[in-house]
């Protein structure tokens, strides 16, 4: 971090943790006497509490969006780039809110955090939850924080599920559902990579059924694996081409199975750092929430039939190269939208990035994203 | 105001649910949601054009009629669909014009004449591919690949079963003239046409 912050900034920010001793009942028929929310706001709540935003993180992320925790921070928040004074999520107009999910691992109540019953982590015996509760979750967030209704609830990816869940859960407690690089269901690819990365963390030794605190260790391989995969989906051929190719650490094969290519080497350095920085049963619940969300299940399978329960206006957008969440997954919501006469605009941005576009502001995206949320602040008057 | 809005909007309905094949940066859709109360959806390629129908709240879905069609959009799922200035530049009009019958029970379609008299003239007169306030490009580069007269098109209409349930003629600029409505194919340069599905 610079001796002085980005004008653009939100600048140092503060988590603050609410506690929750109102019993939350959650979809698998289990219930969490209390809890914690770890949550980071941006920007002032408005008289009349019409300009609140909820940004919603996706599988790895956390309430840590924008700005820097300290001055000696390297990085910024995650979504850094899209949320600040004058960004598409303009902090001088908007209240910006952002938590960690419940079964996170980042303060909010999750596997590391201490069973009541118990006196020790959670572990595995943490509840499996689903988007649904997450939106219950955040409902209750949003009743404490005396916010009545969103302007918009805004999420990528796994976040854009909570976008659409919202909609469907509260109706009245949004105006606008901004659903990015999403899908309103994982097809058997996802799942089937989810799964792997599953089998990577389960099969670790050092696993111990999840009760690897009682063991005092880590299934720091079993993580390492999962994110590596998991990472792969998140890029691009064409973007991991132009990154690294097929250069190669030294000037020549070895004929060995370390790391030679300049990609693998990247991968586990990617895998080795998030396995030191997140829970393994964390990322066990987070991937099977995505499994699991499937709005139009309820419907017979019937998307459009689950849209109809929405009274907000939707903005969707997705990515030319995503794989992970392509365009028509994005078109599928769209078209089950447009079928419930719902109000939604959608567009299709040409970025080389893979699913990680939407972290990555190109110019089209940006544009959009602004365009789209001037009119939101407009219409709240913020 | 243009008189293609003002004589489209008293051809639609209030409350009456639009979709606007080819909506540019949302003027009509607009204002048929201020004046009509009309809901709907407009498609478009252009990324500006986009953007600006996002900023003023019109619902706009990015999806290309050549490239991708209309199957997303289920039979009379609209009162009525609108496609204005766009019939000459895709690749089968014919195949849009079943489409919006299909998925509405009227249309309205706006198109240049390019029977037009300056047209006409120019084409005989300097033996090159005419230019006009409506149709400002070259004959390399113009997005308009399917250019028709009125004749044409009402003979395309008479082929398939469709009926014009009214025509009006404008100049260039949108304005009335009362000339053209004596002799439009050769006066008119922009027709606003009024379609349905003839009853069988």
């Amino acid at each position: 971090m610079p001796d002085s912050l980005p004008v653009d900034s939100v600048g140092v920010v503060t988590p603050q943790t609410y506690h929750f001793e109102t019993p939350i009942e959650l979809a698998c028929g289990q219930t969490l006497e209390r809890y914690d929310l770890v949550v980071e706001t941006y920007g002032e709540l408005n008289a009349d509490r019409s300009n609140a935003v909820l940004i919603c993180h996706a599988l790895s992320g956390h309430h840590h969006a924008a700005g820097y925790h300290s001055m000696d921070d390297r990085k910024p928040g995650w979504w850094d780039t899209c949320i600040g004074p004058g960004k598409p999520v303009d902090t001088n107009r908007f209240f910006v809110v952002c938590l960690n999910n419940l079964g996170g691992c980042h303060g909010s109540t999750g596997p590391i955090s201490t069973n009541p019953a118990t006196g020790k982590p959670y572990g595995p015996d943490f509840p499996v939850v689903t988007v649904g509760d997450w939106v219950k979750s955040q409902a209750l967030l949003a009743d404490r924080l005396g916010i009545d209704c969103w302007a918009a609830v805004v999420g990528g990816s796994l976040g854009g599920m909570q976008a659409l869940q919202w909609s469907l859960d509260y109706p009245d407690r949004l105006k606008h559902a901004v659903a990015i690089a999403s899908s309103p269901r994982l097809t058997a690819q996802n799942i089937a990579f989810n799964e792997v990365a599953r089998q990577a963390i389960t099969s670790d030794r050092e696993f111990h059924d999840g009760r690897y605190f009682d063991f005092d260790t880590l299934p720091r391989r079993g993580l390492m694996l999962a994110r590596m995969v998991g990472h792969i989906t998140y890029l691009s051929d064409a973007s991991m081409g132009e990154k690294f190719g097929r250069e190669l650490r030294d000037q020549a094969y070895k004929f060995g199975y370390d790391a030679e290519f300049q990609v693998e080497s990247y991968l586990r350095y990617q895998g080795e750092r998030f396995s030191e920085v997140f829970d393994a049963n964390t990322y066990l619940l987070m991937t099977r929430a995505l499994d699991y969300f499937d709005p139009a299940y309820e419907f017979g399978g019937d998307l459009s039939k689950a849209m109809a329960e929405a009274s907000c206006e939707f903005l969707v957008l997705s990515f030319s190269t995503d794989w992970r969440f392509t365009p028509a997954r994005s078109e599928e919501m769209v078209n089950a939208m447009i079928a419930a006469r719902r109000k939604v605009s959608y567009a299709e941005i040409d970025a080389p990035w893979g699913h990680d576009a939407f972290l990555i502001p190109t110019p089209r995206y940006t544009d959009i994203f602004t365009a789209y949320m001037d009119r939101v602040a407009r219409e709240v008057g913020a | 105001m243009r008189a293609d809005l003002e004589i489209i909007q008293q051809w639609v309905k209030p409350g009456h649910h639009v979709l606007d094949l080819g909506c540019g940066d949302g003027t009509l859709l607009d204002y048929l949601k201020r004046e009509r109360n009309a809901t709907g959806f407009g498609l478009e390629i252009n990324p500006d054009h986009i953007t600006t129908c996002m900023n003023r709240g019109v619902s706009v879905i990015e999806q290309n009629l050549d490239t991708q069609g209309l199957d997303n959009f289920e039979d009379n799922s609209f009162d009525i669909v609108l496609m204005t200035q766009a019939l000459q530049a895709v690749r089968r009009p014919d195949k849009v014009l079943d489409e919006m019958l299909r998925l509405g029970d009227e249309g309205i379609v706006t198109f240049p004449n390019f029977a037009h008299w300056r047209l006409r003239w120019g084409l005989a007169l300097s033996g090159r591919m005419p230019e006009s306030d409506a149709l400002p490009y070259k004959w390399y580069n113009t997005p308009n690949i399917r250019l028709c007269t009125f004749k044409d098109f009402e003979a395309l209409c008479r082929e398939k079963g469709i009926r014009i349930k009214s025509r009006r003629v404008v100049d260039g600029q949108h304005q009335n003239n009362w000339l053209a409505r004596f002799w439009p194919n050769l006066l008119g340069e922009i027709a606003i046409y009024r379609i349905t599905r003839e009853k069988t």
